[in-house]
């Protein structure tokens, strides 16, 4: 078998895999549901995200381990996983592939020639990596997952391909998923693909900062490319299908290849070999960024953060739209760690979990918030799954006991999400007369966090005088109901300080559940009988069900904001914690 | 030439073709479905009450004393089983039908020659995760139902035949595409709101939309799903009983053990003894008497002369 057919059938099952893990990642329990697939595994063999985290965190979380297999692989054989393994780089290859389709062979070499742009990708690296690794003051922040492929082909699959390729099929979801701002997702992951067409494999080339910390890495790789003479032919038909845009027709750029073997069986002569020894024609081994260039990066990623944070996002300026999954850590460790690879919004049963726009500031950009607007239902009470599922603890594995405060955890109470706020002036009872606490009803606190206010409350028009009364029949001057307009059950009759219930009416009497003293003359009121919600914040934790289940469907007369969530306790409504 | 002139004449032609001189109208009435009568026809209304906490043994002797399931269910008969599976609780928590009595009730259709047995709600919380939870989705299936995910394409508008209220709402139809037999299994729940969630509440789980502006005339909703699901007979599951907390409850506390099974051909009756259970005055409970006044049972459930047994 040729080493390319091994590549290609190398490709084909990772892209697979990967697809695979994308289907499961649903709560359920037939086999082709998440039970036991290791659905981080491309997450836990970048060393992009490891080294990212681990720079900002000084730990390598769990799974992460994973990474140092790919980087002690990369160190032996150079650029393999770009090549291989990388699912996105698949992807990238197979639009090449398309793009290269009438195209003369001269073409297609120019297509793969080295481009001075393929440096940016080294740029961006160092840019990132000094971001995470050191606080110039306030603290660091990871964003490598921003333009790290494997984050990136995670979330775009997992929100939006697979939802709108679903959205007729239904096996995967039972419901549509909705994520904000998938507009964007899908944006940036049609261009990158799409723009293989023009030069192949343009995000590998041009923009992976993980394709550039593996070229770094692999730069004393054991095996390499090269000539086994100095003198060719110098027809390049090495470069017709080269991926990595390496030029092993010259001096070939070690850290640019990324071991896809096509220059190997083209050459007529046969003088490209995969060997120990340099290649005869000579190597670049560093990338072509130069000490200014590694330089401006590294003071850009510096000063980046701290000129992110001026917005003053991580203090007085907080947003109260960041609403994060339960067991979500502090805001400066979350920043550290999460990746924006989507895990937690694709396992989210309900669809709560969706990425976050830049309203919390630039660096919140797809990092998971709660919309409590989108999904089947809010933050389901007994449900941890998000921390099980996030790759780097950003939102911690935490037990049921812990989210809800039970067993050891007492003393501390559930974890607080933030809370609900009625919006008096939009709620049914408190600005419309209308009985609704379909918010009490849904809270899931035990004791409710929403408690109620009783009230009967004179309807509109609803004072008359009596005219006559017959036992528990009351006709009243002046009136022209429509009948049976009172007869809900929730309606009132209020005469001589006394209250009874209207069972029915016609255009001017009222039929009553129980007979009142009512005399000619008197006084009659129409009373609505309501119940008007509160807020405990003693016991709102923020879950937002009473948010998605408000009727008022538009702008929510019940919201939930962040204030008073445990995970940082400058935004706590309590003055004892 | 030629060309210019099938291209000038195909765009004329579009043009007339398309043109629409009064643009959309107002929205039209749209077809919608009606559920039929399950009952039995000529059967006269049958309430048993039975007293234990095995569920599956007091369900059992209640659906006897009605006179077997065999009255109700005939071989070859497509059943379906309306479940509250409203929240994510498990089942220790009473506020959803109890796992237990869901299977039994399935096992008793497919032995009396059931050809297929159907479970379906449409919950409040995240569906998947209330049939998980909940432990209905694995008694249906040890059991040999089938279960319904409540998947949107499942629905139709439908209308209460006589109803003000319930009008070209989505039904969760699918499953009753087939069906010649509809059975309620419901928890004895407090409720906030009505004041009690029985067995004419559960209809309520049928629907979907924006359904909670229901809240704002609860009774006469709750009269209207009695018109709109006629069933062959409903579970009331008292065993142990919600009495505050309602309709979600959580804690142990809000429950109470009532030990009490229902058994009724009539819903409302099954409902005004629940109330009592409940410890609530019928008079409190208004969608009672407007369901008995629009026909859909009796308030009066000693005059079904119901059947009590204990074990």
């Amino acid at each position: 078998m040729k080493i390319t057919t091994a590549r290609r059938i190398s490709q084909i099952f990772f892209v697979i895999l990967f697809f695979w893990f994308c289907v499961v990642a649903t709560m359920g329990t037939e086999f082709w549901r998440l039970r036991g697939w290791s659905v981080n595994w491309f997450l836990n063999l970048d060393p992009l995200a490891a080294i990212g985290a681990a720079l900002a965190t000084r730990t390598l979380y769990r799974g992460m381990v994973w990474a140092v297999a790919t980087i002690v692989l990369t160190i032996i054989f150079g650029r393999f996983f770009c090549g291989w393994v990388c699912p996105f780089g698949a992807m990238h290859q197979f639009f090449g592939w398309l793009g290269a389709f009438g195209k003369k062979i001269s073409q297609r070499i120019e297509r793969n020639k080295y481009r001075k742009a393929q440096s940016i990708k080294y740029f961006l690296l160092v840019l990132f990596l000094i971001m995470a690794a050191f606080p110039l003051w306030e603290s660091v922040s990871l964003q490598t997952g921003l333009l790290d492929p494997i984050p990136f082909v995670y979330r775009s699959v997992n929100l939006v391909l697979i939802p709108i390729l679903d959205s007729h099929t239904r096996a995967v979801f039972y419901s549509s998923r909705q994520y904000d701002g998938a507009w964007l997702l899908g944006t940036l992951f049609l261009a990158a693909l799409f723009l293989n067409i023009w030069i192949p494999r343009f995000y590998c080339r041009f923009i992976c900062p993980l394709g550039a910390l593996l070229g770094v890495l692999g730069r004393f790789s054991i095996w390499r490319i090269g000539k086994t003479k100095e003198k060719s032919r110098d027809c390049r038909l090495c470069e017709k299908s080269c991926e990595g845009a390496c030029q092993p027709s010259g001096k070939i750029r070690i850290s640019e290849c990324v071991l896809c073997f096509n220059c190997l069986h083209i050459c007529p002569d046969n003088l490209i070999a995969w060997q120990t020894k340099e290649s005869s024609a000579g190597e670049i081994i560093n990338p072509d960024i130069g000490r200014r260039g590694f330089i401006l990066s590294a003071v850009s990623g510096l000063l980046a953060v701290p000129i992110i944070r001026l917005a003053g996002t991580l203090g007085t300026n907080w947003h109260h739209k960041v609403i994060r999954p339960p067991g979500a850590l502090a805001e400066v460790e979350f920043l550290k760690r999460c990746l924006k690879c989507g895990q937690c919004m694709r396992i989210c049963p309900t669809n709560v979990i969706v990425p976050s726009g830049i309203e919390g500031g630039l660096e919140n950009l797809w990092t998971p918030v709660l919309n409590f607007r989108s999904g089947t239902s809010g933050c389901q009470l007994n449900c941890t799954a998000c921390g099980f599922i996030c790759p780097t603890a950003a939102i911690r594995p935490i037990t049921l006991s812990e989210k809800l405060g039970l067993g050891e955890f007492s003393e501390k109470g559930p974890i607080r999400m933030g809370t609900a706020f009625v919006d008096r002036s939009r709620c049914l009872p408190w600005s419309m007369n209308t009985p609704c606490i379909v918010c009490q009803e849904n809270c899931p606190m035990t004791p409710k966090a929403i408690y109620l206010e009783e009230q009967y409350s004179t309807v509109r028009d609803g004072v008359y005088e009596a005219a006559s009364a017959d036992g528990a029949a009351i006709r009243v001057n002046k009136a022209q109901w429509k009948p049976e307009q009172y007869a809900a059950g929730d309606y009132f009759c209020e005469a001589g300080g006394r209250r009874a219930r209207i069972i029915s009416n016609s255009a001017d009497t009222l039929i009553l559940e129980e007979p009142l003293q009512i005399g000619a003359g008197d006084r009659v009121v129409i009373k609505i009988h309501l119940y008007a919600p509160m807020v405990d914040i003693a016991r709102c934790i923020g879950c937002g069900i009473c948010e998605h289940e408000c009727p008022v469907s538009g702008l929510r007369a019940i919201r939930v904001s962040a204030e008073n969530e445990s995970r940082n306790r400058n935004r706590s409504l309590f003055l004892k914690n | 030439m030629a060309k210019a002139g099938v291209a000038v004449a195909a765009a004329g032609g579009l043009g007339a073709l398309l043109y629409d001189s009064l643009g959309p109208g107002a929205r039209k009435n749209i077809a919608a479905v009606s559920l039929p009568d399950f009952s039995i026809p000529n059967l006269a209304p049958k309430m048993a009450i039975v007293s234990g906490s095995d569920r599956k043994a007091t369900a059992q002797k209640a659906l006897e004393a009605l006179g077997g399931i065999g009255t109700f269910i005939k071989p070859g008969d497509r059943v379906l089983i309306k479940v509250n599976a409203a929240f994510a609780t498990p089942p220790i928590l009473s506020a959803t039908t109890h796992p237990d009595l869901v299977g039994e009730v399935i096992t008793l259709c497919l032995k009396a020659g059931a050809a297929e047995v159907r479970v379906t709600d449409n919950p409040i919380n995240d569906a998947a995760s209330c049939f998980q939870l909940t432990e209905i989705g694995r008694a249906v299936e040890k059991s040999g139902g089938r279960l319904y995910m409540p998947k949107e394409s499942y629905f139709a508008p439908a209308s209460v035949n006589g109803g003000e209220l319930i009008r070209d709402w989505p039904l969760l139809y699918e499953p009753f595409k087939g069906v010649n037999k509809l059975i309620g299994l419901t928890p004895l729940k407090d409720h906030h709101r009505s004041g009690a969630s029985m067995t004419l509440k559960n209809w309520y789980g049928l629907l979907g939309g924006r359904r909670n502006i229901f809240h704002q005339d609860i009774h006469n909703i709750i009269k209207e799903l009695g018109m709109m699901a006629r069933p062959t007979f409903v579970i009331l599951d008292g065993t142990m009983a919600m009495m505050t907390n309602g309709p979600t409850g959580g804690a142990i506390s809000d429950l109470m053990a009532a030990n009490l099974m229902i058994a009724s051909t009539d819903p409302v009756a099954a409902d005004a003894f629940g109330a009592t259970v409940l410890e609530r005055k019928t008079a409190s409970l208004p969608f009672i008497r407007k369901a008995a006044e629009a026909g859909c049972g009796t308030a009066d459930y000693e005059k079904l002369k119901p059947a009590r047994f204990s074990i």
